[in-house]
C-alpha cells in the first residue's frame, strides 16, 4: 500500500482526526487557561488579567469547602492499592487461563459481567451489602473492591493479549535447559511480559484514581478526590475549580508519561540485550 | 493432584475471591433488598413486590427509561461514526507504526484523566457566556447567547460522546489492524471500488471490534448519571440518575428494584449485541 498515492479520502480523513484530537483536548486547554484567571477574573473568558492566585488558593489556603488535601492523599494511596493488586491478581489469574481448568469458563464471564455491570449497582451493591453485614464502609476496603471490579477485568484483557501472542518455545527451552518453573516465570516470561505489566499498572492507577460512580456510595465517611471535585462543582464559584482540574490533570499526564517511558525503557533495553 | 495440576487453581483463586465479594455478592445483596420494605427512616427485612409494582406502574419511570434509551441510542451512534472512522483513518492512512503509536495515544491520554475534570471543561466552552456563543455573537450569527448549549439534552450527549468515544475506537483499531491487507488488495484487483472494499470487505469483517465498542459504550450510557446530572444540571433525567435519588433518600429498596430491572435491560440489550455478531474470536 505504501507506493499509493493519497487520494482526497485522506485528507478529508485527515482534517476529521485533527477535529476530534482538538474536541477532546480543546475543553481541557481552555481550562489550563483559564486556571492562570486574574484575581477578579470569573469562570469564563475574557481573561481578566493573568496570576498564580487560584493555584496558591488551592494549595496553601483554608478552602470554604473541602479537604483537597486529605483527598488527594486518599485517592493516591487507593490509586497505589488498586494498582498493586490489579497487577497481581491479572497476572495469577493471567496464567491460570493459559491452561485448562475447571470453571474457567464462568470465572471467565463473570470477569466480563465485571465490565458490563453499570457502576451504580456495584457501588449500590457494595454498600447495601455492608449495611446488611453491619460493616462501616471506607475508602480501603469497600471503595478499593468496587475500583477492583472495574480494574480487574481490564487488566485480566490485557493478559490476555500477551499471553495470546506469548511464544511458548522460550519457556520450552528453558525448561530443556533444566530450569525449575519458578526459574522459568522469573528469568523467561517476567522479563518478556514485563511493559505489558506497567501498562496494567498505568491503568489500575489511573481507573481507580479517577473512579466516581463506584466510590460515591462506598468511600464512607472521607471523600476521595473526584467526590471532592464534584462537590466543589456545587458550592465553589471562582477559577480555583479550574486550578484544582489542571493540577489533578497534570499528576494524571505526569503519571501517564511516566509509565509510557518505564515501557519505551524496558523495551530498549530488552531489544538491546537481543542484539548483543 | 501434583502442584503443576493445581497450580492453575491457586493462580485464579484471588481473582475469583474478589469477584465473588464485590460483584456476586453485592448483586445479590440488591436482588434481596429489592423485596425489602421501607418507611422513611430504615429498611427492614420483608418479602413484599411493592418496590417494583411502584417501579413498573410508575409513568414517570417509563419516561425515565424511554430517556434513558434515547441517550443510550443517539451516543451509541454518534461515537460509532466518529470512532468507525478515527480508527479507520489510524489504521489504513497511517502508514507508520511509530506514528499509529504515537497518534493512538493522543487518543487515549484524555480517557486516562478524571470524567469529572473532563466534564467541567464544558464549561468555559458552551456557558452563556462561553466561548461558543462569544464567537457566534462576534460573528453577528446570533443576536442573543444560546441557551441550550450548556446544561440541557445537547450538553449530555455531547459530554458523553467526548466521554466514551475511545471505548468505541480501540476495539475498532484492532479489529482493522487484524484484517490481512491481501484482502483489501484482491478486492481491489478485483475491480471493486473503495466504497464497494469498504462496505463488503472492511465493515463486515471489523464488525467484532463494533460489537465489542457497542458493548462498552451502551453499558456506560444506560448505568451512566453523574454526565446527566452534570451536564443537564439537573433539567433530564436517566435511570442512573433516579437511582441515585433514591439512595440520597435512603429508599433502597427501591433503588435495588431499579438496579434489577436496569441489569436485566443491560444484559437483553448486550445479548442482543451478541446475538447478531460473534465476538467469540476476538478474544
Amino acid at each position: 500500500m505504501n507506493s499509493e498515492r493519497r487520494g482526497p479520502g485522506f485528507y478529508v480523513l485527515t482534517a476529521f482526526f485533527a477535529l476530534f484530537v482538538l474536541f477532546l483536548y480543546g475543553p481541557l486547554t481552555t481550562i489550563f487557561i483559564l486556571s492562570f484567571q486574574g484575581p477578579n477574573g470569573g469562570l469564563t473568558f475574557p481573561m481578566n488579567g493573568t496570576s498564580l492566585r487560584w493555584f496558591r488558593n488551592l494549595l496553601f489556603e483554608q478552602q470554604a469547602v473541602g479537604d483537597f488535601g486529605g483527598a488527594f492523599t486518599r485517592s493516591l494511596l487507593l490509586g497505589i492499592m488498586t494498582m498493586l493488586t490489579t497487577v497481581v491478581v491479572s497476572l495469577l489469574a493471567g496464567l491460570a487461563f493459559r491452561r485448562r481448568f475447571l470453571g474457567a469458563g464462568p470465572l471467565f464471564y463473570l470477569t466480563i459481567a465485571s465490565l458490563i455491570v453499570p457502576s451504580i449497582l456495584i457501588s449500590l451493591g457494595i454498600g447495601l451489602a455492608f449495611q446488611v453485614f453491619g460493616l462501616e464502609p471506607a475508602w480501603y476496603s469497600s471503595a478499593f473492591g468496587a475500583h477492583l471490579t472495574w480494574t480487574l477485568p481490564f487488566g485480566l484483557l490485557i493478559m490476555f493479549a500477551v499471553f495470546n501472542r506469548f511464544n511458548p518455545a522460550y519457556e520450552e527451552a528453558a525448561r530443556d535447559l533444566g530450569a525449575t518453573p519458578w526459574q522459568t516465570f522469573a528469568h523467561v516470561v517476567l522479563p518478556i511480559i514485563l511493559p505489558s505489566l506497567v501498562g496494567v499498572g498505568l491503568f489500575g492507577f489511573t481507573l481507580s484514581y479517577d473512579e466516581f460512580a463506584r466510590t460515591l456510595m462506598t468511600s464512607g465517611t472521607f471523600n476521595t478526590l473526584p467526590l471532592e471535585i464534584y462537590g466543589m462543582t456545587t458550592n465553589v464559584t471562582t477559577p480555583v475549580l479550574y486550578a484544582l482540574g489542571t493540577v489533578t490533570t497534570l499528576f494524571s499526564m505526569g503519571i501517564i508519561l511516566l509509565a509510557l517511558g518505564t515501557i519505551a525503557v524496558l523495551r530498549k533495553r530488552r531489544a538491546r540485550r537481543i542484539a548483543g | 493432584m501434583t502442584l503443576t495440576r493445581l497450580a492453575p487453581y491457586l493462580q485464579a483463586t484471588p481473582l475469583t475471591l474478589i469477584l465473588a465479594a464485590f460483584l456476586v455478592l453485592p448483586i445479590a445483596t440488591i436482588t434481596m433488598v429489592s423485596f425489602w420494605d421501607y418507611d422513611s427512616i430504615q429498611i427492614f427485612p420483608a418479602f413484599v413486590f411493592t418496590n417494583y409494582e411502584e417501579t413498573i406502574t410508575s409513568p414517570v419511570t417509563w419516561n425515565t427509561y424511554i430517556n434513558t434509551l434515547k441517550f443510550t441510542v443517539i451516543v451509541w451512534a454518534v461515537t460509532l461514526l466518529v470512532g468507525f472512522w478515527v480508527a479507520y483513518y489510524l489504521a489504513f492512512h497511517i502508514r507508520s507504526a511509530t506514528t499509529q503509536m504515537v497518534l493512538f495515544l493522543v487518543c487515549t491520554i484524555p480517557f486516562l484523566t478524571s470524567n469529572i475534570i473532563r466534564m467541567i471543561s464544558w464549561i468555559p466552552f458552551l456557558g452563556r457566556n462561553g466561548l461558543l456563543n462569544q464567537t457566534l455573537m462576534q460573528l453577528g450569527i446570533i443576536n442573543q447567547p444560546l441557551e441550550f448549549l450548556l446544561f440541557s439534552d445537547f450538553a449530555v450527549v455531547l459530554a458523553m460522546v467526548h466521554l466514551y468515544t475511545l471505548f468505541m475506537v480501540t476495539p475498532i483499531f484492532n479489529t482493522l489492524m487484524r484484517i490481512d491487507r491481501a484482502l483489501i488488495e484482491a478486492a481491489r484487483d478485483a475491480g471493486a471500488s473503495g466504497w464497494q472494499i469498504l462496505t463488503n470487505v472492511i465493515i463486515p469483517l471489523a464488525k467484532p471490534g463494533i460489537a465489542i465498542g457497542s458493548i462498552f459504550v451502551v453499558t456506560l450510557v444506560m448505568g451512566d448519571f453523574i454526565t446527566v446530572r452534570f451536564m443537564s444540571g439537573g433539567q433530564s433525567a436517566s435511570v442512573g440518575l433516579m437511582m441515585a435519588n433514591q439512595i440520597a433518600l435512603l429508599q433502597y429498596p427501591a433503588a435495588a428494584a431499579n438496579a434489577v430491572i436496569l441489569l436485566i435491560l443491560v444484559l437483553l440489550l448486550v445479548g442482543g449485541i451478541l446475538r447478531i455478531v460473534n465476538i467469540r474470536k476476538e478474544l
